[in-house]
């Protein structure tokens, strides 16, 4: 019976190799969690991995955290229709500002003004309430900021 | 005993047998509370609010270490152009992470298409993100549970245990994964699930000048989307697909799905 026995001693080291590495492999809180079989076979531990991801933005509310060392900027903002846009949108993630990064990046470019403020010809949109100007007539090539203060933009011309 | 006590008697013993033991179980206080816990994120989009600036698609990819050159993105705005003939004209350059600055439309491979300003009959934004869905399409055909629903709603990748099959990509109706081409798995949006679990808003609330977007927990009666939610005109993508998403629209039109 040598013949059977063989492949049948192959076949039954496979398996107890494979279930050996299972037990090993496979963390111990994986399996059935809360929301069932269908929708919550997973590994328990992740979701904790996914609470502590690195936070980026602050986005604080009325931009008090960027008021305490920026006073007068935060102030100009606040009094012009710029007064909607968190500082980071243009100033770029400061969670840990000033410790790190000690200094932003300042999006100044055209381009990021233009993504409200070209104009597009769409009845009922949004777009519209937002002044608008044609980016190919309205002086190409020059950046915004160097007419337009970007705080206080009722201010006028510079 | 009397006729009329043993009818009685035969009533309340017949009544007490057809309540299921099953029943009785539901009214233990530990399962009620652990079948509703005090947290449901819902999203809340007021497409009525968007002006295509596309400033939450750059927070979310800033935020969430998402290559800015590659054409991947976890959230996305799309443009809608319909002319007074019915025609209706789509785009999504770059998943608007540089927001709409030309009235071109992009169409891929036909090319920019320009549309006569005065053949327009309306013109709209509508930012797009995961709809974590109460019935997730994703999260049941994972064939190594690497994708799965979380207790309070959003649906998250094991990054560790998936191994790119890419089958979550393909079933997913609302085209709101895809695949990572740095961790090489599945990749998808979280509504910033590191953020709301430390009292904080997603990054594309927080990065909207507009409040068109708005995150909000199901479970507060209080919580502003939870009340826009229940008492306004609100319309979610791809009913039919019985997904059951939270991700809730105001002004949604036909013309998207």
């Amino acid at each position: 019976m040598s013949h059977v026995w063989r492949p049948l001693w192959v076949v039954i080291i496979l398996v107890a190799g494979i279930l050996t590495f299972r037990h090993f492999y496979v963390p111990k809180s994986f399996g059935v969690q809360e929301q069932g079989y269908m929708y919550g076979f997973h590994r328990l531990s992740n979701e904790k991995e996914w609470i502590n991801f690195p936070i980026s933005y602050k986005f604080s509310k009325d931009d008090s955290y960027c008021q305490q060392c920026h006073p007068g900027h935060v102030k100009s903002l606040l009094a012009s229709p710029h007064a909607i846009i968190p500082c980071e949108d243009c100033h770029g993630p400061a969670l840990n500002h000033p410790d790190n990064p000690a200094k932003l990046q300042i999006d100044k470019r055209r381009a990021l003004c233009l993504r409200c403020h070209a104009n597009l010809p769409y009845p009922g949109a949004g777009r519209n309430v937002v002044p608008g100007i044609d980016p190919v007539t309205h002086n190409p090539g020059q950046e915004c900021v160097e007419c337009h203060n970007p705080h206080n933009v009722m201010e006028g011309l510079q | 005993m009397e006729r009329r006590d043993f009818i009685k008697s035969a009533i309340v013993v017949v009544a007490g047998a057809a309540v299921p033991m099953s029943a009785l179980e539901l009214m233990n206080p530990r399962d009620v509370l652990a079948a509703n816990p005090n947290l449901k994120w819902a999203f809340l989009v007021d497409t009525t609010k968007c002006v295509g600036c596309g400033m939450c698609v750059k927070a979310c990819k800033t935020e969430n270490d998402i290559p800015w050159t590659a054409n991947v993105s976890r959230t996305w705005v799309e443009r809608y152009v319909v002319t007074k003939e019915g025609k209706v004209w789509a785009d999504c350059p770059k998943q608007a992470r540089d927001g709409f600055t030309s009235p071109l439309l992009d169409e891929n491979a036909a090319g920019k298409i320009s549309v006569d300003p005065n053949d327009i009959a309306k013109g709209f934004f509508v930012p797009k993100l995961c709809n974590q869905c109460d019935n997730p399409p994703c999260a049941q055909v994972c064939p190594v549970g690497a994708t799965y629903k979380t207790p309070d709603g959003p649906i998250l990748v094991d990054r560790s245990w998936c191994i790119g099959c890419g089958y979550c990509i393909q079933s997913c109706p609302y085209g709101a994964r895809f695949f990572h081409p740095i961790y090489h798995v599945a990749d998808k949006c979280t509504w910033c699930y590191h953020r709301i679990h430390h009292g904080m808003k997603t990054a594309c609330v927080g990065a909207c000048p507009f409040g068109a977007r708005q995150i909000g927990n199901l479970k507060d009666p209080n919580d502003p989307v939870t009340l826009a939610v229940l008492d306004s005109r609100i319309g979610v993508l791809k009913s039919y697909f019985g997904t059951k998403p939270q991700a809730f629209y105001i002004g949604l039109s036909k013309e998207v799905d």
